[in-house]
């Protein structure tokens, strides 16, 4: 016998991509599957399918979800979790609502200084979380009372005023031009899985030690996932200002949470490494079609959560069984 | 020392006087090691005498708490692997180091993947660089495109070995490559690390196995306590032996007990179940009765399903007389039986909690006053274990992560040992044992059976298996095959036996 090894059995090719995929398939499967239940709740009241108007609205409102889910995803990626995103998002909202003049300078200024702000909040909890070895969600917890509390200060009462341009350019209201940022993200996040970061991103979230072990930064890589969290929980608060034409100091709040479910439904994994941004993506647009189904259906408002929590679990549950199934093969 | 003097040209990379100490113990305490180009030199030693440690200190893993790291004729001193790398020293250590949920691929070109004009990695090309690099190597069986956590245990230990030899080092560091490997993988390593001799760089390597380290390596330095004892160009096995123990390889197996002719205490008819069918034998009180056969031929499922862990399809169990029909691990425990794993670290142990906690896990309902853990019958139980297996810990509280394998696997038996079974199933516990500690736990084996206990003793170790029971039965293919009755058999009659050989050739 020669001193080579051989045997091969492979699998085909499709359902490989489906095995290795399984999350983002589920998710986006998902996202087809309640965007028809939505058009179907929508013709039963209606009369007619929902169009041009309803499609915009949706997509506008959800993409500073779609923003935070990217942010919550760089970080659950390297195993941690960002609390705080809702604070950055709050503070960032509130510094564009304070100082955003109309003119294309101040606009631009203060977009890059209020996206450099959302970096230097990411460094922040990057520190504390690399050089400081202490817990995630410990660190986004503390920060996320910080960040909530300049927000504050920064803008103690509901107001401001968004340049009507900067809403026309960031949230064109009249067509969805939305779709045109979801696909760039799509392919920024394609880029980025090829890049040098984006591997060491996933080595570092699939087993620390080893990563370490096989010469990657593994501080060097959390700080840039925690600052690109911040760069994107920014642009999360700059474009939900854009859409409400005016700031509030609490309005990102909700994002902590939404941003993990959206994570989740997207098939992203909790415990790390494993994962997409776009799954995430359309885990943030599943969640909002949920909201929107509910709307039609006429249940009660005040148990909105009650059937919205039902339907997380009952999906995380499902994709649980069909990933088990599916894999067994 | 008596070995030779290092006289013949510069290191490739050398450690003098390295230490270093874990929670008090010292791993390694002022060693020197020196390693020349284009050699194939061996690391030998117990368990515990600081081999792991020392190749983690020059891998760049762990930084020394003392002492001096030379490359060539640098001092040099390693913050991360990534520092050992730059040097071209590259680390294949005990515990792998690849991503589960990435491919084969990306974990063989990791840093090192093929990029287009932008720089961003060109994945169509990757799993093609990725094939062609195992092809070189003379790897075909394993699919680039599968993830890690899609691979066996096997292919894992060859991608990770695959992976640091495509960086071509000067020095490459194996850490007990072998033990995951079967016969012909291991033939396909020694291959390439003869290859890497031949283009004149340095390959070190552990192994518990003697006939590896005689059949390959250029060198051979023994350690022992944290220190190297000497390094010698060859060295007969029972000096190794004596020089890593202090003792003669003849007293490893302590004289066995005449059989005896007790109560049956553990009776199986025709049992059935996944991996294993027609399986009757009968356990005497007092009896040490051996499995033996080559690996995956059905002792493992047998064993997990006589503890309730894997189901059992048909036949009939009776344990000291009453009938049992274990559905879980808790209906086998209540009927006296315990099963000592062959994985301890993954089936058995928890490894960042202390030895006391370890010892006491399966007793903690019987510990329980009001919900409340005895504490003080807990610190005495746990303390006498130590005593009675001489369990070489700096304390109760410290971690069992921290501990030698051999001193591991001892806190595991220990803790089946304080829930008194009546039979112990034991599977392959001395794998990756050293020699020492090995020799007490066969006389442990032999004392517990002694003491009236049935004992099932599962064994890739022909050797040990025929030294150590009294009767042995061989599976193959999921059925027993031959019963190798007190007394009258040898190692070959059982590997005989499990081959399926009617007489032996040689």
């Amino acid at each position: 016998m020669s001193a080579s090894l051989a045997a091969p059995a492979r699998l085909t090719r499709v359902r490989r991509y489906l095995l290795h995929n399984l999350g983002l398939n589920l998710a986006l499967a998902l996202l087809v599957v309640v965007v028809a239940l939505y058009c179907g709740v929508y013709f039963a009241q209606q009369g007619r399918f929902p169009g041009n108007f309803e499609l915009t609205s949706t997509v506008d409102n959800t993409m500073p979800l779609v923003l935070a889910a990217i942010a919550q995803t760089l970080v659950v990626l390297t195993r941690g979790i960002d609390l705080s995103i809702g604070g950055m998002m709050d503070l960032t909202n509130a510094l564009a609502a304070a100082h955003m003049k109309a003119g294309i300078g101040s606009m631009l200024g203060w977009s890059a200084l209020i996206l450099a702000v959302g970096a230097g909040l990411g460094l922040v909890n990057g520190l504390l979380v690399a050089y400081g070895r202490l817990q995630p969600i410990l660190v986004t917890l503390a920060t996320l009372s910080i960040f909530q509390g300049l927000a504050i200060r920064v803008l103690p009462d509901p107001g401001g005023a968004i340049p009507q341009a900067y809403t026309d350019a960031l949230v064109n209201t009249s067509a969805p031009w939305a779709l045109v940022y979801v696909v760039a993200l799509a392919l920024l996040w394609l880029g980025f899985r090829r890049s040098a970061l984006g591997v060491a991103l996933f080595a570092v979230g699939n087993d620390e030690r080893a990563a370490r072990a096989n010469g990657i930064d593994v501080i060097r890589t959390k700080l840039a996932a925690y600052m690109m969290g911040g760069v994107f929980a920014a642009l999360a608060g700059l474009v939900l200002a854009a859409t409400a034409t005016s700031g509030d100091a609490t309005t990102g709040d909700g994002f902590t949470l939404r941003s993990v479910v959206a994570v989740v439904l997207g098939g992203v994994s909790l415990f790390g490494g494993r994962g997409s941004a776009i799954g995430a993506m359309a885990g943030a647009f599943i969640t909002m079609m949920i909201v929107n189904v509910l709307f039609f259906t006429a249940i009660d408002p005040l148990y909105q959560s009650f059937f919205e929590g039902l339907f997380l679990v009952v999906v995380v549950v499902l994709g649980a069984v069909i990933g088990r199934r599916f894999r067994r093969g | 020392m008596d070995g030779e003097t290092e006289q013949s040209g510069v290191a490739a990379i050398e450690g003098r006087g390295v230490s270093r100490a874990f929670g008090g113990v010292h791993a390694v305490e002022n060693a020197s090691f020196a390693v020349r180009a284009g050699e194939v030199h061996a690391l030998v030693g117990e368990n515990g005498a600081g081999k792991s440690t020392l190749i983690r200190i020059l891998g760049g893993l762990i930084r020394p708490d003392g002492g001096e790291i030379r490359v060539g004729d640098e001092t040099v001193s390693f913050a991360t692997p990534r520092d050992a790398h730059a040097r071209g020293i590259r680390t294949v250590f005990q515990e792998l180091t690849l991503f589960p949920a990435m491919s084969v691929a990306e974990n063989l070109l990791l840093g090192h993947e093929p990029r287009g004009p932008s720089g961003l990695i060109r994945r169509s090309a990757l799993d093609g660089a990725a094939e062609a690099a195992l092809a070189g190597l003379g790897i075909t069986h394993i699919d680039p495109r599968a993830l890690v956590e899609e691979t066996s245990l096997a292919e894992r230990q060859v991608i990770e070995i695959a992976r640091a030899v495509l960086r071509a080092p000067r020095v490459l560091f194996l850490d007990e490559p072998t033990s995951a490997l079967v016969e012909h993988e291991v033939e396909w390593l020694f291959a390439i690390v003869r290859r890497l001799r031949g283009e004149g760089r340095a390959v070190v390597f552990t192994s518990h196995r003697w006939r590896e380290v005689a059949s390959i390596a250029d060198r051979i330095t023994i350690m022992r306590n944290g220190t190297e004892v000497g390094t010698f160009p060859t060295i007969e096995e029972s000096e190794a032996v004596r020089l890593m123990t202090g003792r003669r390889v003849g007293a490893l197996y302590p004289p066995l007990a005449p059989a005896p002719t007790g109560d049956t205490v553990l009776a199986a008819e025709h049992l059935e179940g996944p991996g294993f069918r027609d399986v009757s034998f009968r356990l005497g009180r007092g009896e040490i009765l051996g499995f033996g056969g080559l690996t995956g031929h059905g002792h493992r499922e047998l064993f997990l399903s006589l503890f309730g862990a894997a189901p059992l399809s048909g036949g009939a169990l009776r344990v000291g007389g009453k009938p049992l029909h274990p559905r879980r691990p808790r209906d086998a425990m209540a009927a006296g039986i315990a099963l000592i794993p062959e994985d301890r670290k993954t089936e058995g142990l928890l490894l960042p909690m202390s030895v006391r906690d370890n010892l006491t896990l399966a007793l903690i309902d019987l510990l329980c006053r009001a919900g409340v853990i005895a504490r003080g019958r807990e610190r005495s139980m746990a303390q006498r274990m130590v005593a009675t297996l001489q369990i070489k810990t700096p304390s109760l509280a410290q971690a069992v992560g921290n501990l030698s394998g051999g001193n591991q696997q001892k806190v595991l038996l220990g803790r089946w040992l304080l829930a008194e079974p009546q039979v112990l199933l034991l599977s392959d516990v001395t794998r990756g044992v050293d020699v020492a500690t090995k020799s007490e736990i066969y006389e442990l084996i032999m004392r517990l059976a002694a003491g009236g206990r049935g004992v099932l003793l599962y064994s890739s170790d022909a050797l040990e298996l025929s030294h150590l029971c009294h009767r042995v039965l061989v599976m193959r293919e999921g059925r027993i095959v031959r019963e190798l009755a007190a007394g009258g058999f040898t190692a070959e009659d059982v590997v005989a036996a499990a081959v399926g050989e009617t007489q032996l050739a040689a």
